[in-house]
């Protein structure tokens, strides 16, 4: 039993070194980076921090972020949440090829539609909003919502629905009084595969936007091109982003695993 | 059963609409530039199939399609096994198990070119932490922009960092389904470990199994950010896989006919494995 749970602890340990190495990174000045390898900050300076929390260009793009995720996660499950209970419940004309076409746009490599992307949004008038960025992760933001759903939904016998119609409740309101709150668990792991993929994704983000709505990983590619002069900024811009997800992840932590099964298990 | 309803196409109907404004009019631009020709002033020829024809042909096209098909292959044959393997020595129940669940799943929850900005600043001679300690430490010269080999190595590295978890994940939820009194049947009739995992732990692990190919083979397959950010597809055009090479030629050169050309054949490919991942799953879901 010991010589097992040195597997998993080996991983771990795997996956938190270069984390480590970037946190540890964020609290060093630029002379000690520079100057040679140290395994620990010697110099302990929050200055990488103090230009992230004062200059507006840094912190907005945080907020930019936030606010196109957390846009998109609330459109998406609403969307896909009757959706999934149609596919989970009922037969309806071409309802397969249906979910199979949903399912192609969480194929469709984002590159392919970068450029094309830019071009619908432009002539909407909507380039460079939050709505914009919101909107385009929808492509593979609701597929995944409503492939997620209709596992959840699955596991819910009919025979609730059946007993809640015997009883007089109308669709509307059994939907919302008995059928959501029996689902919960699927619409919290839903919300956290949009929420996830849409704070991961940049290649849209970063073409549907120019100043107003750019996101903070766009933000940090300014630093990434100038290679060792502010790896200290870097490193803390990005430690910064690892909190959301890591806070977003605390919520979900039990239904994770089945929720990564897309609640087929 | 389901019953037949037609009126849940009113249901569908947001869904629909987004996904589809989203889904076909970028698609129709693509399939638009891919069989005209223009000289900007948006004016446009008539071009037919000359630039699939082009494409098909290239060496350049070969080579990234090449590179990615190697990259994908790579990616799946050692991140599934490895992805079982720590997913069956974790422990079932217990204070550790949500602990390790939230640490390996962060990663995957880390921006996209975070996670190629970190590996550089990870794999730096002389700064970074790996590339310190394989320099300096071991003595064996690493440095991914000059050695092509040590790139590829950097990059499938760090996919195993970034994506191994979503195995894991994915089949500790199928172990954890299977009952105790399996267990417990196997132990009285004498079978081995091995025997245990081919016969009880694999076919339960099997639905679970085909969604993390899927997943990994969709993601690995279009993935555009992260090596782009860590070795910008070098060094040469070592690791220039499909995505970055129709970037390059989309928005680097402008040559709207060819990539939108070689847009349409990467999503055909894509489409078509996926296709049959679907088609296996959904029989299993039918059983």
């Amino acid at each position: 039993m010991r010589k097992r749970s040195l597997i998993p602890i080996l991983y771990i340990a795997f996956l938190m070194l270069p984390i480590y190495w970037l946190v540890a990174m964020s609290f060093k000045t630029t002379n000690e980076i520079l100057s040679g390898f140290s395994l620990f900050p010697q110099t302990f300076t929050l200055d990488n921090y103090k230009v992230i929390f004062t200059d507006p260009s840094w912190y907005w793009g945080y907020i930019n972020s936030i606010i196109y995720v957390s846009m998109n996660t609330v459109i998406s499950v609403a969307v896909a949440l009757p959706a999934a209970y149609a596919f989970s419940r009922y037969r309806f004309l071409g309802d397969k090829q249906l979910f199979f076409w949903l399912l192609t746009n969480r194929m469709a490599p984002a590159a392919v539609f970068a450029l094309p992307f830019f071009q619908l949004y432009s002539s909407v008038g909507l380039f460079d909003t939050h709505i914009a960025v919101a909107l385009a992760h929808c492509l593979f933001n609701i597929p995944l919502a409503v492939w997620i759903l209709e596992g959840f939904m699955g596991g819910v016998p009919k025979e609730l629905d059946e007993t809640a119609y015997v009883d007089g409740y109308s669709f509307p309101h059994f939907f919302v009084t008995i059928f959501l709150p029996t689902i919960k668990a699927g619409v919290g792991v839903a919300a956290f595969f949009c929420f996830m993929f849409s704070w991961v994704e940049l290649l849209l983000a970063k073409t549907l936007t120019a100043v107003q709505a750019k996101p903070i990983a766009a933000e940090m590619t300014k630093t990434a091109s100038s290679a060792g002069y502010e790896l200290g900024l870097l490193a803390a811009a990005g430690t910064l982003t690892i909190i959301p997800g890591a806070i977003v992840i605390y919520f979900v932590r039990n239904y994770i695993a089945k929720g990564f099964a897309l609640g087929r298990v | 059963m389901k019953t037949e309803n037609q009126k849940a196409w009113f249901f569908v109907l947001p869904v629909l609409l987004l996904v589809a404004f989203n889904a076909l009019v970028p698609i129709m631009t693509v399939v638009n530039y891919s069989v005209q020709e223009t000289f900007g002033n948006n004016v446009f020829f008539w071009q037919g199939l000359d630039w699939f024809e082009q494409i098909l042909r290239s060496d350049r096209f070969q080579a990234a399609l090449g590179r990615q098909f190697l990259f994908t292959f790579l990616i799946l044959i050692i991140e599934i096994p490895l992805g079982i393997i720590i997913a069956l020595s974790m422990p079932k129940k217990g204070m550790w198990v949500p602990v390790c669940l939230v640490l390996m799943a962060l990663p995957m929850l880390i921006p996209w070119n975070v996670v190629g900005a970190m590996w550089n600043i990870f794999t730096l001679p002389k700064i970074g932490l790996l590339g310190y300690f394989m320099n300096d430490v071991l003595g064996i010269a690493y440095d991914m922009t000059q050695n092509p080999f040590a790139a590829w190595v950097t990059i499938i590295v760090m996919d195993v960092w970034h994506w191994t978890s979503l195995v894991v994940l994915l089949s500790y939820a199928g172990l954890v389904s299977i009952p105790d009194a399996y267990y417990q049947a196997a132990k009285i009739d004498g079978a081995s470990p091995w025997k245990v995992f081919r016969y009880i732990q694999l076919p339960k692990m099997k639905t679970v199994l085909t969604i993390a190919i899927l997943l990994r083979f969709m993601d690995s397959f279009n993935i555009y950010t992260e090596p782009f950010v860590l070795t910008g597809g070098g060094p040469g055009n070592s690791t220039t896989l499909l995505s970055i090479d129709l970037v390059k030629i989309a928005l680097g050169q402008f040559d709207l006919g060819p990539a939108a050309a070689m847009s349409l054949i990467y999503f055909a490919i894509t489409l078509l494995v996926s296709w049959l991942f679907y088609t296996l799953m959904t029989k299993d879901d039918a059983q």
